[in-house]
């Protein structure tokens, strides 16, 4: 009998419970609502239109105009010469330049962003300037920062050439960004400088959360800081670099404003975000952009699929250990 | 004395970093205020102080008017984003659902994508709702910058508030609305502050929908104005005006980014770390 009724009891509370939960559920597809139906509107359909855009001959000027052409923009056979996306040198040459610029700029930032993170970790006076310091490149907008480092690398009044001749290391002034060999350097330079920042606060997020007994404890058993530094603390932060790394290479993949306001549209440093918008704006030519632009879609989404499914697996393993 | 020389490296390992981070903001300040032939002396140090570039910023172009049009799309599509993101990161931050983490993977995947992937569709888009050459037409495109990445940060931030605090409204019966206004939204303030800031950092800094979507100068915002600022003739750029309007529009936003220092450290681990 009390047994019957305490079950009664718990039904009903588990009654009460499941309509509460249901509502909260209604109530969580309602919220989120408002938010689906934007990305959907500004991110979901613009895609799926640009993708579309890629299979056919669509021009800027009248884009209703516009008539199914299948993956010739992407690859086709005109009297034994192939055409479209994929057998253009150039954007070969622009894949080639992303993925150079990703790498190295990415490389050089997490390395610097290392060092600068050890030394705003460290205790010195002044630490407080120094970080807000370190913060200003990251708080100059883009093209600013273009405008600003293309300004002292101008190659008749820049301060750079004029420092370098004075030291006596250059002998005549060097165009930074408009000669072929150093354009992408140059770039290169402006991103590494420009986010770098970005790098060092991540780091040193991660490093001010480890644990300092650990430290106390190397240090007191006389261990070389150098080794504590590579068996101890690159380890434990490890993570939170790799996904820093993640952030900024996808970043650095679509690269657009920095190379558009430094270089233009020189082929040296052309990247595929500057070549795609070169055929969809400037040659008009929206079909073939767009195809290209898809291009690049899909080399981001395929990198971000592999690193998430890649870190899933990772965090998985984490939870099991 | 090995201390000692540790001490010498340290700091001027210091400087070093101190000055490849100021310089080039540095320099540009002592640019805007040379005019004329004082442009082509390459000095690092200041040699005249004119206000010439400033004034003729506003003279000779409408940058005023960039100015405002920046001001207004990033605002807006700041506010419209928090408006929206509030209620869908309670929604991600606090209630068990299927599917949770596939919307979450999406909405972090939507704020890494290529801009230029969406171009020609936007374009497409902008043009059919006669919003080309116009403010609107911006502010429409800039959601896609501004709204995953304020939902995201403010999920974490949501996620890190403790479970018990809502815990006895939801026992009293509140609605899921009532908590997300009378609990969540008082204690959501100061992430809501660093996530506008930086979502409007990002919206600020736009350009190649600005770019793309804009005709003439009177609605192009403020980055858009200072790349394509041009000279009497087309091999001469008026490298004074440039410093001088790019001064101008980045000293705001380092004083802010100062200001809020930590606020902003917290945000960005939010948005990267954590996730």
């Amino acid at each position: 009998m009390t047994l019957a009724l305490q079950q009664d009891g718990t039904a009903t509370r588990k009654a009460k419970r499941s309509n509460l939960s249901s509502a909260r559920l209604r109530a969580a597809w309602l919220f989120l609502a408002p938010m689906m139906i934007a990305l959907a509107a500004v991110a979901g359909w613009p895609l799926l239109r640009t993708i579309w855009l890629g299979f056919t001959d669509a021009n800027l000027t009248d884009l209703s105009q516009s008539q199914f052409i299948g993956f010739e923009n992407y690859l086709s056979y005109y009297d034994g010469e192939a055409y479209g996306v994929l057998v253009d040198a150039e954007w070969w040459n622009a894949v080639w330049n992303t993925l150079w610029f990703s790498v190295i700029s990415v490389g050089f930032e997490t390395l610097f962003g290392l060092l600068i993170a050890l030394i705003l970790n460290a205790e010195f006076k002044g630490r407080g300037l120094v970080r807000a310091a370190v913060l200003i490149p990251w708080a100059i907008p883009t093209i600013v920062s273009a405008k600003m480092w293309g300004w002292m690398l101008h190659d008749q009044f820049g301060v750079i050439n004029e420092i370098l001749l004075s030291v006596g290391i250059l002998s005549e002034p060097i165009a930074w960004t408009a000669d072929p060999s150093t354009a992408m350097w140059a770039v290169i330079m402006v991103d590494v400088w420009k986010t770098t920042p970005f790098m060092a606060l991540l780091t040193l997020a991660a490093l001010q959360m480890l644990p300092g007994d650990i430290y106390e404890a190397a240090r007191v058993d006389g261990i070389n800081p150098i080794r504590v530094f590579f068996k101890v603390t690159l380890p434990l932060i490890r993570p939170a670099i790799i996904v820093a790394v993640i952030f900024r290479s996808l970043d650095a993949l679509r690269v657009f404003d920095l190379i558009y306001v430094l270089t233009s549209s020189s082929t040296s440093t052309m990247s595929m975000s500057v070549y795609a918008r070169q055929q969809l704006v400037d040659f008009q030519e929206v079909g073939y952009g767009s195809a290209a632009a898809t291009l690049l879609f899909i080399v981001i989404a395929l990198l971000t699929t592999i690193t998430v499914v890649a870190g899933g697996l990772k965090s998985g393993e984490g939870e099991q250990s | 004395m090995n201390r000692q020389m540790k001490s010498i490296l340290f700091y001027s390992l210091v400087v070093v970093v101190v000055i490849f981070s100021v310089f080039p903001f540095y320099y540009a300040i002592v640019t805007s205020f040379r005019s004329g032939q004082e442009l082509f002396n390459p000095s690092v140090f200041p040699t005249s102080f004119t206000m010439g570039n400033y004034f003729s910023i506003f003279k000779e172009q409408p940058f005023g008017l960039n100015i405002l049009n920046s001001v207004i799309v990033a605002t807006s599509v700041v506010v419209l984003s928090l408006i929206i993101a509030v209620t869908a990161s309670y929604a991600l931050a606090r209630i068990h659902f299927r599917g949770r983490g596939l919307l979450l993977m999406t909405i972090l995947s939507v704020s890494m994508f290529p801009q230029v992937a969406i171009l020609s569709g936007m374009y497409e888009l902008i043009r059919s709702m006669g919003l080309y050459n116009s403010l609107p037409g911006l502010i429409i495109p800039n959601t896609v910058l501004t709204l995953p990445f304020t939902v995201w940060v403010l999920t974490t931030f949501m996620k890190e508030l403790p479970k018990e605090l809502e815990e006895a409204a939801v026992v009293d019966g509140a609605s899921p609305l009532t908590i997300v206004r009378r609990i969540f939204l008082p204690l959501m303030w100061p992430a809501m502050v660093t996530t506008g800031l930086l979502a409007f950092i990002g919206a600020w800094n736009e350009f190649l929908f600005a770019l793309t979507f804009t005709l003439s100068n009177e609605v192009r915002t403020v980055p858009v104005a200072i790349a394509l600022m041009s000279g009497a003739t087309e091999y001469e750029l008026p490298w004074g005006n440039i410093m001088a309007a790019s001064v101008l529009v980045t000293v705001p936003i380092v004083v802010l980014v100062l200001v809020f220092q930590r606020k902003i450290v917290a945000g960005l681990t939010a948005g990267a770390v954590k996730g």
